[in-house]
């Protein structure tokens, strides 16, 4: 996975609260054994029913094209757990989402496949809004997780907090596993002393 | 850095009392993560084709592999068709996943219960069956049933695709220590009551979040008069109290059931296994976070009536009221008496059924095929009752073959399936015409889980039998008694 630490990019407003795992990327895109998640990436409101893009939707508006920054705003993912709505942002490009907040389970996703999930205080979510709503996509924004901060187009500095687990694994760049790998040694002592200990733990008769 | 935090535990351990999950756990703990994570080693890992291809493929994407494909088992158990003679591409829509599971099975080397193996069946069936789980040890499977398998004594965890990557990759699972419960059952159960009753009386008292976030261990005089086939059956539906897992203390009667299972450990280790598997226990001060009673003296056996099974009764009560809802619950039961179209203040007995199901990780084990076929004693099905049995194990369909319980099914008029799922979730396709009622001895009555506008009664193999002979819910006591 991609470490993260600074990010400078185009940030799409998305200013919509409750926006939920089911819009982000429809059920059907799970059925199949290799879903298109670049395609699947807000598939109902980006194209209409013959599968055109839709132009008035700012997700489509050519100055938002490769943007890697998503602000956006209430209970942002909230709905199943599906992970594939974290996949989706990640085949998209999508490196950090700014919300007013997330549902528990998104954010979680959202640092398991590197992705940066920012909340700042509602003043400072505010101006945040206004700015990128007014660049329009003429000005980036860069997000800093190291100092731990979101410079607006405007050029105005925004401070959040993290956890320092979930800092730690963008900032190095590991999901789930990769946290996990850290502590190979211990997973390989276990299996050495309860193979002399507990042998039928570790092998098993061929059946 | 765990070296030190390891000799600390083992030390504390000298002076503390335990549970039975703490020994388990403690075993298992492998690390503490940055995050907080306990890192537990998962002694077995089991997976459907639901889920294999598309984790085989994640896993591929990545660049990783599956680090033990000697302890991991893939099986397909969801989707397959049972009705005899099937084939991958009985069912259309899930001929897909059955053929990817074989190829990323093969790929991965790791040990595939394929449509026509001899030892195919539920994983939560196989897994005992095959000795594959042991007292003491810990187990993954890629579905919530996971904790049958406790009633061996083992610690076993649920787990989504993304849990199970990490599980095949690291063989450890990133856990949050789950607070601890201990069950005790009290009393003696009446002939013709079984675990089934047991837990859906317990259900019903608890409710289904009655133990979320618990690890449950079954304990006290009923549990060990229980046989261990019935144990599977309480420890499958504490998933219906919202438990993380279920458990309980290995016995006599456990180890001699495990004796001679194919992966069971044979001669001078079985010797050596079984020594510690009887530490096994709680220790008499150990602390529960949290302690039930329940007493089972004078159960009636039960029945659902609603869409989630904690709405259960006793066969000779009525079908509540509003009125009866626990606090909080208005609302889902208002829903569950408009969907189970029963009326309130009556008895459930009568109520007329069209399907009876005999199957699923709960009640398809040869002690339940037995306790169905003794209520059958040479009467039939109603008319206008389709009537199947979907034995959990294509070897719990040999052993009940060998004892001729096929042809008692057969002659009755039902029907004799292979191994699956089936119609416990409609996975494979089986499912009711809208607005069928369905007695079944499965683990869940959701609503539209057997089909579009189907309801579905939970009740015990014994229970399903007496309904498919009288087309309608009866008390199977009374069918037992009569012909006395
Ligand atoms: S029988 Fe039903 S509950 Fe059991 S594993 Fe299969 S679908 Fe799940």
């Amino acid at each position: 996975m991609l470490p993260f630490t600074t990010l400078t990019g185009i940030a799409i407003p998305l200013l919509i609260d409750d926006i939920n795992t089911d819009q982000i990327t429809p059920a059907q895109a799970r059925r199949s054994l290799h879903p298109d998640y670049h395609a699947a990436w807000f598939s109902r409101w980006r194209l209409d029913e013959a599968g055109n893009e839709i132009a008035d939707c700012v997700l489509n508006a050519p100055q938002y094209r490769g943007a890697p920054i998503l602000v956006t705003g209430r209970n942002f993912g909230c709905g199943s757990a599906r992970e594939g709505a974290a996949w989706a942002m990640v085949a998209r490009g999508i490196r950090c989402i700014v919300a007013r907040s997330f549902s528990d389970f998104y954010r979680a996703n959202c640092v398991q496949n590197g992705i940066l999930p920012v909340t700042l205080d509602q003043v400072d979510m505010a101006a945040l809004e206004r700015a990128v709503t007014e660049a329009s996509g003429t000005h980036p924004v860069t997000v800093d997780l190291e100092g731990q901060a979101v410079i607006s187009p405007d050029g105005e500095r925004f401070s959040f907090t993290m956890d320092p687990a979930e800092r730690m694994m963008l900032l190095e760049g590991l999901d789930d596993i990769g946290l996990t790998m850290k502590h190979m040694s211990d997973i390989t002592g276990w299996e050495q002393r309860t193979a002399e200990e507990q042998p039928w733990l570790q092998a098993i008769p061929k059946v | 850095m765990l070296g030190g935090a390891e000799i600390d535990v083992r030390e504390m351990h000298r002076n503390m009392a335990l549970t039975l999950f703490d020994k388990i756990w403690n075993d298992h703990l492998v690390a503490v993560r940055p995050d907080g994570r306990a890192l537990v080693y998962m002694d077995r890992t089991m997976l459907d084709e639901v889920r294999a291809p598309h984790v085989f493929a994640r896993i591929e994407q990545r660049g990783l592999a599956v680090r033990r494909p000697d302890l991991t088992f893939v099986v397909q158990d969801h989707s397959v068709a049972t009705a005899p003679g099937r084939t991958e591409t009985t069912r259309a829509d899930s001929a897909e996943i059955i053929l990817a599971t074989r190829a990323s099975s093969h790929r991965h080397g790791v040990r595939l219960f394929d449509l026509h193996d001899p030892e195919q069946g539920i994983s939560h069936v196989i897994a005992p069956e095959l000795g594959m789980v042991l007292p003491g040890g810990t187990h993954a499977c890629a579905d919530s049933h996971a904790a049958t398998v406790g009633a061996l004594g083992a610690l076993a965890f649920g787990c989504g695709s993304t849990e199970l990557e990490h599980i095949l990759t690291t063989q450890t699972m990133a856990l949050a220590r789950p607070a601890t419960m201990r069950l005790m059952l009290h009393g003696r159960l009446d002939p013709v009551v079984t675990a089934k009753d047991v837990i859906l009386h317990v259900i019903g008292r608890l409710g289904v979040d009655g133990a979320a976030g618990h690890a449950v261990e079954l304990a006290g005089p009923a549990l060990t008069a229980i046989p261990v086939e019935g144990r599977f059956t309480l420890c499958n539906m504490c998933t219906e109290l919202g438990a993380r897992t279920a458990l309980a203390a290995p016995d006599d009667a456990v180890f001699e059931w495990l004796h001679g299972r194919p992966m069971v450990p044979a001669g001078a280790a079985w010797d050596v296994a079984l020594a510690g598997w009887r530490g096994l226990r709680s220790d008499d001060e150990a602390r529960f976070d949290t302690e039930i009673d329940i007493d089972c003296t004078g159960l009636e056996p039960q029945v659902t009536w609603g869409t989630d099974p904690s709405q259960t009764i006793g066969i000779s009560e009525a079908v509540p009221d509003l009125a009866a809802a626990p606090p909080g619950r208005e609302a889902a039961w208002r829903r569950a008496l408009a969907y189970a179209a029963l009326p309130s203040g009556k008895p459930i007995t009568g109520t007329p059924i069209t399907r009876a199901f005999i199957g699923s990780c709960t009640n398809a084990r040869l002690s339940d095929l037995q306790a169905a076929a003794a209520v059958i004693r040479g009467r039939k099905v109603a008319e206008g009752v389709q009537a199947v049995v979907v034995p959990g194990s294509m070897t719990v369909r040999r052993q009940a073959e060998a004892l001729g319980l096929d042809q008692t099914f057969k002659a009755a008029g039902f029907e004799w399936h292979e191994s699956g799922c089936a119609m416990c979730a409609g996975g494979s396709g089986a499912r009711a015409n809208p607005g069928e009622r369905i007695m079944s001895t499965t683990n869940r009555n959701f609503e539209g889980r057997q089909g579009r506008d189907v309801r579905t009664h939970l009740a015990s193999p014994a229970m399903v039998v007496a309904a498919a002979i009288a087309g309608r819910i009866v008390d199977v006591r009374h069918l037992v008694a009569g012909e006395a």
